[in-house]
């Protein structure tokens, strides 16, 4: 049922992809895009990383996608704006994409998917046929509200100190893979966790993301302030006229 | 026997049954299904409900009479009637319209609004997908229908309907912003994103809604307001239709029943916010009398049926408050002259936008200096707890937080949890 779901939801997220690389009209670009992203989304809310789904939807769907529909109607210099691509184009582009797929196959590959499996069936999150828990939907805003203040309860799992640690380097990398680990300890805590959860996270107290949030949103503050700078009305100086 | 929508969920409930020709997946779907039937009901009847109310309320206000025929006394059939009249008419899309889109624009607006509906709780535990940020989703979703309006205004090939989608977009992407920060108001108050929990904690004398809860959420449930009429391009703030200067705006080149599709998009959205306001800010599905709340959980707890009974009545009671803050928006739309533009701009940027951002402040240093000056985090009568101090379900014990005593998250979550939670 999952993997079916799952299924669909990929190949609409493949097919409306395409439809944005092939379709010729920007506005339709615009609409393909925000099919695929909502896809994105809801692959999100499949693999119980509800927080990531809602913000890919906030974000991507309902703020950046308007601004970009926006930003064509008020640019566009006829009716409907069309973008038709050079051969030359096509080819460079094509060499990027290929290039980009070749560095996504091996990373792919390179995780251990069936470690993964095994950590988070034991941690309850999954079940060993690899479906997922029921009751574990939707409970990942704490989790990530805890570990902004430091408090990692994905890192406690003490039973595979490995691949906890195989974790903790993904989980840096791939948010949505930390969720799935948070989930672990909600939906299951089990007695001797706590011990292995209070080592960890003595060593862990510090490594809070707030501070590292905090400068990434006055930053982009900061971008937003120079660019309406860059961009307002320029007034001219009057020059005295002697 | 267990009643059906007393069950922890509906797919817990039916694969308790035991039906052996069911298959593996037969339960979640059947849930799903009834879930949507129900959703669906509530999503077009309110919708149809209001559209009547908005005709009889508009009338009462310019001295009229309103539809009087169509189903007996009041015109109560008339919606239905509409709908009927509007199905028979011919599709139509202009010549010069990107069809494509044309024809597509209705339906994103009435899913953003029909997947809205997912993530309200109806009554206690009634809410078809409950989650931890749940508030988060349903706004995010809200936020999609611009989408729709945006495309329609764009693909139709007119001036008037490109000037609506574009004046729907500009308004629509500023006042999110104080939308936002208004509704994180409550989230601050209960600490909990859970639509669910933050209703539930509005249980008891009216005092413990969290529009009373401190001066700033009193005020930020006004700026709510406001923000929610703006986002549902209500006068008046409907720069989006304009129907005096842009004939209709970005609707003016549909016909039939996409044109209604639109209009049931716009007053399921009514209520969806208002619904999301009463949830937010006026003590969800509980009737603000402590004695009633208490003994109806109390008829809960020890008859039969008793909980699915209770259940309705709050049910009930949040729509009566719902369709309350509907009637208002009416009223209001009667009642103001619409705004310009420029004025919706700055209304927004230069009012709206810094209040908001004051209430949050305000919000969060309250309890603080409560504290350091009285001793207590409220001034309510009661505990003296506020209520971002009650959790109501502890998701994580408390026991994963005290590594260190000082950290804010093990004071939050040790709180003493207080009283009927």
């Amino acid at each position: 049922m999952e993997s079916l779901l799952f299924t669909v939801y990929a190949l609409a997220t493949c097919g409306a992809a395409l439809g944005v690389v092939l379709s010729q009209n920007v506005a339709r670009m615009a609409f393909w895009l925000v099919v695929s992203l909502g896809c994105v989304a809801g692959l999100f809310f499949m693999l119980n990383a509800d927080f990531v789904g809602a913000t890919q939807l906030l974000i991507y769907v309902g703020g950046t996608v308007v601004l970009l529909i926006f930003g064509v109607m008020l640019t566009a210099s006829g009716p409907f704006n069309t973008i038709k691509s050079e051969p030359a184009e096509m080819i460079q582009a094509g060499v990027i994409g290929i290039a980009l797929l070749a560095i996504l196959i091996p990373t792919v590959t390179s995780v251990d998917w069936v470690g993964n499996r095994d950590t988070l069936s034991h941690a309850g999150v999954k079940s060993p046929s690899g479906e997922f828990n029921q009751q574990g939907e939707g409970g990942t805003s704490r989790h990530i509200g805890a570990a902004l203040l430091g408090v990692r309860v994905d890192q406690a799992d003490a039973s595979a100190p490995s691949e906890a640690a195989e974790a903790h380097e993904h989980h840096d990398a791939d948010h949505d893979h930390g969720h799935e680990h948070a989930h672990g300890e909600e939906a299951h805590s089990h007695a001797g966790h706590d011990h292995a959860h209070a080592e960890v996270s003595e060593t862990n107290q510090a490594s809070g993301y707030l501070l590292p949030f905090e400068i990434i949103s006055v930053h982009l503050l900061v971008v937003l302030i120079g660019a309406s700078y860059l961009a307002r009305a320029k007034r001219r100086v009057e020059q005295p006229t002697s | 026997m267990t009643p059906v929508l007393a069950a922890s969920t509906l797919t817990d409930w039916i694969d308790a049954q035991g039906i052996s020709w069911l298959p593996e997946w037969g339960p979640v779907v059947l849930a799903a299904v009834v879930h949507v039937i129900l959703l669906l009901t509530f999503f077009g009847l309110p919708a149809g409900i209001f559209i009547w109310a908005e005709r009889k309320v508009s009338a009462r206000i310019q001295d009229r009479l309103g539809p009087t025929r169509v189903g007996g006394r009041f015109g109560w059939l008339q919606s239905l009637a509409d709908g009927i009249k509007l199905l028979q008419k011919e599709d139509l899309a202009p010549a010069d319209a990107d069809k494509f889109l044309f024809r597509l624009a209705p339906y994103i607006v009435i899913v953003a609004a029909f997947s809205a509906f997912m993530f309200l709780p109806f009554s206690n535990g009634w809410t078809a997908v409950a989650m931890d940020c749940g508030l988060f989703v349903a706004l995010a979703v809200l936020s999609m229908e611009v989408l729709g309006v945006v495309i329609a205004g764009y693909s139709s090939g007119s001036k008037w309907s490109l000037f609506g989608g574009m004046r729907e977009a500009a308004q629509m992407v500023s006042y999110e912003v104080p939308l936002g920060l208004t509704a994180v108001i409550p989230v601050v108050v209960a600490g909990t994103m859970n639509l669910n929990d933050i209703g539930n904690m509005q249980q008891g004398w009216v005092y413990n809604w969290f529009v009373f809860q401190n001066p700033f959420t009193f005020l930020a449930f006004f700026v709510f307001f406001v923000a929610t009429l703006a986002s549902n391009k209500r006068a008046p703030f409907d720069l989006a239709e304009a129907e005096s200067e842009l004939v209709a705006g970005f609707i003016t080149e549909y016909s039939g029943f996409r044109w209604s599709i639109f209009f049931l998009g716009e007053y399921a959205a009514m209520f969806f916010v208002s619904a999301l306001g009463v949830v937010l800010f006026l003590g969800g599905w509980w009737t603000g009398i402590a004695p009633l709340d208490k003994w109806f959980v109390s008829i809960g707890e020890s008859c039969w049926m008793g909980d699915y009974i209770v259940r309705v009545i709050g049910m009930k009671i949040f729509l009566v408050k719902s369709a309350i803050l509907v009637c208002v928006q009416i009223w209001v739309r009667w009642t103001l002259p619409r705004l310009r533009i420029d004025q919706v701009m700055t209304t927004c940027l230069k009012y709206l936008v810094p209040i908001a951002c004051f209430l949050f402040l305000g919000v969060v240093l309250y309890p603080l200096i409560l504290v350091t000056v009285l001793g207590r985090t409220t001034l309510l009568p009661g505990s003296g707890v506020a209520m971002g101090e009650r959790v109501p379900v502890p998701v994580v014990e408390a026991s994963d937080f005290h590594t260190d005593p000082g950290d804010v998250a093990a004071e939050t979550v040790a709180a003493p949890q207080e009283g009927e939670h």
